[in-house]
């Protein structure tokens, strides 16, 4: 494809983050009138909103609350992938036509609202409520739990390994003023491993951070973001992967779809996992980002344990690694996946402060929903 | 405090399964095109998209894909501590279940296990699984 016919990301913001008395829609309102503004493009240039979460009809809810009458919308549920998604379906609907300026939100009020059950959500007439709740699993821990397990079983991964994601995902946090546990101060694999468990073998702070919070990236067409106030940011290549709901339906717990999307998306970008310089995987759990980094090839299968031990993925390792201090660390409202790209185009941008990656030309993201049940891969790189 | 686990009502498509409980038997759907049998059951076989379904009953004896032990939950039936399995049944299909009658430390991967039935509240039996003595998983 001819380079100037890439959609690309003008803009991007953060709504308030961590603890906030804003509802949803305010929140979402509020990240999307951040992120114009970043671009330096008014509310009424949006013809395309993409969201999800906030009801059953969540984009055209979102449009109506910002007066906005889209020509292209997506309200899809992938969980926490969705916006990682989201980002894709925008740059091929700004190729194809659809519209010129999309906008993909997220906002939640979670941690304010207690909106979170352990048991996860329950709906009638679905396999899960008759097959799963009886038993009781915390939904998704359990089922990431399981994935641990196996892992530890199958390919000798240990405890440690797992709690050094999290003790990585820290160290990144103490440099990003945004993050929740910001001045948490630093964290050591035996505070992760003295934690008390939630699912064995997840310690709760193998778990995310439940907060509240909300992004928006803007998109449009390269031509017209080339005229815009911040350097564009390009659509290279996605892949989208959907395995199963529940946990019953995964024949290997170590195989997830990121093995699927993340080659499809790197095929398209025409660029190797190596060339790589930033990367931002979704991390509901340590055990998440493990498998991810398997599922994409950046490193063997069964051998993520060892990859990440020596510190590789910390501030100054060779592989820099969710770089904003992630859902471990920097803040999680419910579905992470917004933050993923936000913090990829900053990165391209040149604008992570004490965190940025000297000289990032290309970023992935990859956001896992459910219960390791959707996938979706993005490559970003900058214009040149 | 009722100490039997209440359960939903079951949905129309999943009564048959239910009601099979209540005599203890651990219904598999079967395809009588193929031959495969799958859980949970659904209107068409996944191997070969027949809908030409009946029922097999499962022997009962499995072993553990993956397990997790529950410390935090607000469930009080079970009350934590409790475990949480991935069983795959001999017969092919996984179940998610719990394991009970043992030390969950002494719990490993590939365990063997056996059906055990746990009545509910409305008179249904909840499969659970339990290991089998003398049966060490391999190392």
């Amino acid at each position: 494809m001819h380079r100037d016919a890439f959609a690309a990301i003008a803009g991007v913001a953060e709504s308030d983050l961590g603890v906030t008395p804003l509802s949803p829609l305010q929140l979402n309102a509020q990240a999307v009138k951040r992120a114009l503004d970043d671009a330096g493009l008014p509310l009424s240039a949006v013809d395309g909103i993409a969201t999800t979460g906030l009801s059953r009809f969540s984009a055209t809810l979102l449009a109506e609350y910002l007066g906005v009458r889209p020509t292209w919308t997506d309200s899809t549920m992938a969980g926490g992938s969705s916006f990682d998604l989201f980002v894709a379906r925008a740059a091929r609907a700004i190729r194809l036509g659809l519209c010129e300026v999309a906008v993909v939100a997220y906002g939640s009020n979670q941690r304010s609202a207690r909106a979170r059950r352990l048991g996860g959500v329950v709906e009638t007439g679905v396999p899960s409520t008759e097959f799963e709740i009886p038993y009781a699993p915390l939904r998704p821990i359990s089922l990431y739990a399981m994935a641990a397990q196996r892992h530890m079983h199958e390919f000798g991964t240990t405890p440690e390994q797992l709690a050094e994601v999290a003790v990585a995902a820290r160290e990144w946090a103490l440099l990003n003023p945004a993050a929740f546990s910001h001045d948490a101060g630093p964290l050591t694999i035996d505070e992760v491993l003295a934690s008390p468990f939630v699912s064995s073998p997840l310690h709760r702070l193998d778990c995310c951070l439940q907060t509240d919070g909300g992004g928006a990236v803007v998109l449009t067409s390269l031509e017209r973001a080339r005229d815009l106030r911040r350097p564009p940011v390009l659509v290279l290549g996605d892949g989208e992967a959907s395995t199963q709901m529940g946990a019953m339906e995964i024949p290997d717990l170590t195989w997830t779809g990121a093995s699927v999307s993340g080659p499809r998306a790197l095929r398209e970008a025409g660029v190797s996992a190596a060339d790589i310089d930033v990367v931002e995987v979704y991390d509901s759990f340590t055990i998440t980002v493990l498998l991810t980094l398997e599922g994409l090839g950046l490193c063997a299968r069964g051998e993520s344990g060892s990859f990440v031990e020596d510190g590789r993925t910390r501030p100054g390792g060779a592989f820099p690694l969710n770089t904003t201090g992630g859902g471990l660390s920097y803040g999680h409202p419910g579905m992470f996946g917004i933050f993923l790209v936000i913090e990829a185009v900053r990165q391209l941008r040149g604008e992570a402060g004490e965190r940025q990656v000297p000289g990032a030309e290309l970023a992935l993201c990859h956001g896992t929903g459910g219960e390791l049940s959707t996938h979706a891969t993005v490559v970003l790189g900058v214009d040149r | 405090m009722s100490t039997r686990r209440s359960l939903a009502e079951p949905a129309a498509e999943w009564v048959e399964w239910w009601d099979a409980t209540r005599q203890r038997r651990l219904l598999l759907q079967r395809c009588r095109a193929c031959g495969r049998l799958q859980h949970y059951p659904r209107s068409l076989c996944l191997a070969c998209g027949s809908d030409d379904l009946d029922w097999a009953e499962a022997s009962g004896f499995g072993s553990v894909y993956s397990y997790t032990t529950v410390h935090r939950s607000p469930s009080t039936v079970p009350a934590v501590p409790y475990v949480v399995a991935l069983v795959r049944l001999a017969e092919g299909p996984v179940l998610l279940t719990n394991i009970v009658g043992c030390d969950p430390a002494e719990l490993r991967c590939d365990l063997l296990v056996v059906l055990e039935w746990e009545e509910t509240a409305d008179g249904r039996n909840l499969p659970l699984f339990r290991p089998v003595p003398g049966h060490a998983a391999p190392d």
